[in-house]
């Protein structure tokens, strides 16, 4: 009996190691982007979550996904495909995603959306909840920019993103 | 729920992905002619990020485009001319008068208005097709609708505010509103192809997604004590392939460099 050695668990652990191109702190297993691994004899299909639909990163991270997982062994052909089905949503983040944003310096995606549509953030650096929202809108799709008055260092918290929206 | 995909039933898909894309493109590109010209920095981040957006969103229609064997995604993005575009007249509009290069004369308040109208229109597309036959396209309109939320709060935000901060801008509001008003006829029309398009239940009636766009602004009218516009009959319906000038130079410009080597790889 022969095996190919090649189990959807080394997949995960590789796409462990790719990293959101633009923060280092997280990868994109943490941002919860990757809805399906498929090995079928040497042949990956892995199927990811694209965050925000205009992100120009994407294209990157598709790239790089294809890079890291053919550097296995006994691996013949690798596609990774965008789906949108079901949507990301800011709750896929996980544990392990929330603590390298703040490292980063990004306040993780807030929680629960209350009932009347608000939403609250800390600070990542003092851990203040009083801050102020400047500006929904970020540098970058994902990310909305605030300031916090305890610590007077303004900082990106990520957006939260919801299907109840 | 899922009807089998026969030739006829393909076509209305094709034709109302066309609509959707072809909107989004346009909305997006006039966004982009105001980058480094919003009234201030936040805007400039707020404006080009939602004009970012939007561009994803075209991609994401003409992705589903590309599946059904329309083409590839950047060619019917950049390639196609003016007289097989689907966008409502109203996106096609410029700006206003001059070049964003060179003295570019655009009215804050007409792109308030435009963008406000655009993005509640596109909000209640957006609900009607999470009920759509077609299951691509009701994910695509989850996935927009996520986007949407902080869209249409922004464009609300500076609608009402420039409708209630001074007479001066509540005037220029109502000229600039009455500028869009005339031009959204064809905003909520599927065109020539409505029936078959409502038949093929990928979408509801054009009166049952005018309903709902009512719901959707009414409040926002109520607040600044304006008389709800009633969209009027089209005189040119894009959908149909009907267009101005405008939209010739907006692709030109849009593709100059695609085409300059349809080779490369961008």
């Amino acid at each position: 009996m022969t095996t190919t050695g090649l189990y959807e668990a080394h997949i995960y652990e590789v796409l462990d190691t790719v990293k959101d191109p633009e923060i280092d702190t997280v990868s994109i297993m943490d941002l919860g982007m990757i809805e399906r691994v498929q090995v079928n004899n040497g042949h990956i299909r892995i199927e990811v979550l694209p965050t925000f639909s205009g992100c120009p990163a994407l294209t990157i991270i598709q790239q790089n996904i294809k890079k890291a997982v053919e550097q296995l062994e006994d691996v013949r052909e690798v596609s990774v495909v965008f789906i949108n089905h079901p949507t990301w949503t800011s709750d896929r983040v996980t544990e392990k995603g929330r603590e390298g944003l703040k490292q980063f310096g990004i306040a993780p995606p807030p929680r629960f959306l209350q009932e009347d549509g608000s939403w609250h953030v800390d600070c990542p650096y003092c851990g203040s909840t009083y801050v102020t929202l400047e500006n929904i809108f970020g540098p970058t799709a994902c990310r909305s920019i605030l300031y916090c008055k305890s610590c007077k260092n303004p900082f990106e918290a990520m957006k939260i993103i919801s299907t109840s929206m | 729920m899922d009807n089998e995909v026969t030739p006829e039933y393909k076509k209305a898909i094709i034709t109302l992905l066309y609509q959707l894309a072809d909107d989004d493109y346009l909305f997006s590109y006039r966004g982009s002619e105001w980058l480094g010209l919003a009234p201030h920095i936040e805007e400039d981040v707020a404006f080009s990020s939602i004009t970012q957006d939007t561009m994803g969103h075209a991609k994401l229609y003409y992705t589903l485009l590309e599946e059904l064997g329309e083409g590839a995604v950047d060619s019917l993005a950049q390639l196609r001319p003016k007289e097989e575009r689907c966008n409502s007249l109203l996106v096609e509009r410029p700006n206003g008068e001059g070049y964003y290069k060179e003295a570019p004369n655009y009215d804050w308040g007409y792109a308030v208005a435009r963008n406000f109208i655009y993005t509640t229109s596109k909000k209640a597309k957006m609900d009607a097709l999470k009920a759509s036959s077609y299951a691509p396209i009701r994910e695509v309109a989850v996935k927009i609708s996520t986007e949407l939320y902080y869209h249409q709060m922004h464009w609300t935000t500076w609608f009402t505010q420039l409708f209630t901060a001074t007479e001066k801008s509540r005037s220029r509001m109502i000229t600039a509103l009455q500028e869009v008003i005339k031009d959204a006829g064809d905003l909520l029309s599927y065109g020539k192809a409505a029936s078959h398009i409502t038949s093929c239940e990928l979408i509801e009636q054009e009166a049952a997604v005018k309903k709902r766009w009512l719901a959707i602004v009414t409040p926002t009218f109520k607040a600044v004590e304006i008389a709800i516009p009633v969209l009027p009959k089209p005189i040119m319906n894009g959908r149909n392939g009907q267009h101005t000038d405008d939209l010739t130079s907006a692709i030109e410009t849009m593709s100059e460099v695609y085409r300059s080597d349809l080779t490369a790889s961008w």
